[in-house]
């Protein structure tokens, strides 16, 4: 009798722990969604600061100007839920701007206009990369959130349910070049 | 930034993996970076002063084959020493998932870890049997590194999540510039790999010899590479023996001046490749490439503009395309130029950038590296251990 109640209690005091386990790994997987959130937050940030420089620099044709200052304005004070829409569009902008290697050249020749190139070549390959980060880190944590163990004992408190970032980041081809 | 780079495989064993972490650290600390490497090795060999040693790896049938690994209190200690006396920014383990120093300090970790996956295996049964435990350590990389397109398909398929492509670096210069060797010159065709290591695809070359040579007799073929040399040419008629020449272990010096010597440069590797970095530095040497299909090697010569592919294991198609390009200099020509320009982005300067690049993105919303206290032992379950 006393038996079966040790070993119940060892049973107990197990999936206690295990379930203590799972409850650390989630909270470590949620404190990194964050972090990566705040590094792609960043790195979008930086990306529309420098279309917006560029827009407003007078180096481009006053249409593509404006095209690139409303597309990059709009990312940078878009809502929440409009984020990604604005974001995507914010890319297709750069890819019509920079549609030919003429326009990334013109601005090259212009004062100071070799560092703009560089930074934005450096913002739009570290959009993509950011965001495959953070998705990959919601994909990890939604596994987790899924299984039973997780669901039933409501081991993920009340954190919101993981999102992934979806936007179209495709950089303009001619930045993708590299130097030869 | 202060790096730690992690090294599962011993030091004094040369191999792609170290030599890639190797140059990364060099080249890091040349931008002015602090860098400690931790790696497997025995206490006397003389070490760099970047690298600080895990202890002697055990040799241990793993996989189908002897690894040497490290593992148990000992490393595991020196891995959480190395953690709490380096306070990196960022923490980059190469091949995670291999059962030594990567996966132990990917567990006692905490902070934004990088890792870079080298290998494509398949899923091993070991790997299944320690899935959970395997995912829970994964879990805590923020950031992950696939050297080919190719090998992020299998760590997709394997074990979820995603990557972005850095391939292996390369100093392209140091190729460019070597002296070419006269006795190595004039209608050679070049191998390099371990002879007596079937995947490394010799032996299709053996086999595809008799007919480059009836076609071009004047053709001589340079191995070099550890194995046995008899047992390499045992199935070529032996007038045709002395067309070929062993030169064994070469130096990474005497690499660069074979690779821009010879005539032509043949990858007959028959599969488990992931990158193909001696492509590369044929290409960075100024070699014309012949190589397998494989998809790795297909990626790399940017599908077979930059170099020229045959069917795998089809000696035949290898020997076809041999003659084809011995006989055509303007080809070859052709091949060099393209293969000069597509390596650039293979360079140092450019993968490290990269490389650096998601460094500064997993670090820039995050606290720095530190002993995970919270995951490991019992008091820590507890509550009991010290913060």
């Amino acid at each position: 009798m006393t038996e079966t109640l040790v070993w119940i209690l060892v049973a107990l005091i197990a999936v206690g722990l295990y379930l203590s386990w799972t409850a650390g790994r989630l909270d470590r997987l949620h404190a990194r969604i964050d972090a990566a959130r705040a590094a792609l937050d960043a790195q979008l940030l930086r990306r529309a600061s420098v279309a917006q420089e560029l827009a407003t620099s007078g180096v481009l044709d006053p249409a593509a100007s404006i095209v690139l200052y409303e597309a990059a304005h709009a990312a940078r004070q878009a809502e929440e839920d409009q984020r990604e829409v604005a974001e995507s569009e914010l890319s297709q902008a750069l890819r019509a701007v920079f549609a030919d290697v003429q326009q990334l050249e013109a601005v090259r020749e212009a004062p100071g206009g070799e560092e703009a190139v560089r930074e934005l070549a450096e913002a739009v390959r570290r959009v993509p990369m950011a965001r495959r980060f953070h998705n990959d880190a919601v994909g990890a944590a939604r596994r987790l959130r899924e299984h039973r163990k997780v669901r039933w004992f409501r081991l993920a408190g009340h954190a919101p349910f993981p999102m992934a970032f979806e936007m179209d980041d495709e950089p303009p081809a001619v930045l993708l070049d590299r130097p030869a | 930034m202060r790096i730690g780079l992690v090294c599962p495989y011993s030091w004094d064993v040369p191999g792609g993996v170290q030599f890639h972490i190797r140059d990364l650290a060099e080249y890091f600390i040349g931008l002015g970076h602090e860098v400690s490497v931790l790696a497997p090795a025995d206490d006397d060999t003389p070490l760099p002063p970047y690298v600080v040693s895990a202890g002697r790896a055990v040799p241990v049938p793993y996989n189908g084959s002897v690894a040497r690994l490290n593992f148990g209190f000992l490393s595991a200690a020196r891995v959480r020493r190395w953690l709490h006396e380096g306070r990196f920014d960022v923490i980059h383990i190469h091949e995670p998932t291999s059962p030594s120093l990567g996966l132990l300090a990917c567990w006692a970790a905490q902070g934004p870890i990088v890792a870079t996956f080298h290998t494509s295996n398949p899923r091993s049964r070991a790997m299944i049997a320690a899935y959970s435990i395997l995912q829970a350590a994964l879990e805590k990389i923020s950031a992950r590194i696939a050297v080919s397109e190719y090998a992020r398909r299998t760590l997709v398929e394997h074990l979820g999540g995603d990557a972005v492509v850095i391939p292996n670096g390369v100093d392209v210069d140091f190729f460019a510039r070597a002296e070419p060797r006269p006795e190595w010159q004039g209608n050679t065709i070049g191998f390099i790999g371990r002879i007596d290591e079937p995947r490394k695809g010799l032996p299709v070359l053996m086999k595809a010899l008799p007919a480059i040579l009836a076609a071009r007799p004047d053709t001589r073929l340079l191995v070099a590479g550890r194995g046995d040399e008899k047992e390499a040419v045992e199935g070529l008629p032996g007038e045709l023996r002395s067309r070929v020449e062993f030169l064994g272990m070469i130096s990474d010096e005497d690499k660069a001046r074979f690779l821009r010597s010879i005539d032509l440069y043949i990858a007959p590797n028959t599969g488990g490749e992931s990158f193909g970095i001696i492509l590369v530095e044929a290409m960075s040497a100024g070699a014309p490439v012949l190589a397998s299909d494989l998809d790795a090697f297909a990626q790399v010569l940017d599908q077979g503009k930059a170099g020229e592919l045959f069917a795998n294991e089809d000696a035949d198609a290898l020997a076809e395309a041999a003659v084809r390009l011995l006989s055509d200099p303007a080809r070859r020509a052709e091949l060099r130029e393209r293969g000069s320009s597509h390596v650039r982005r293979y360079d140092w300067s450019t993968v490290g950038a990269d490389i650096l690049s998601v460094y500064e993105t997993v670090t820039a919303g995050a606290a720095a590296v530190a002993a995970d206290e919270r995951t490991t032992g019992l008091r820590a379950r507890l509550g009991l251990a010290r913060d």
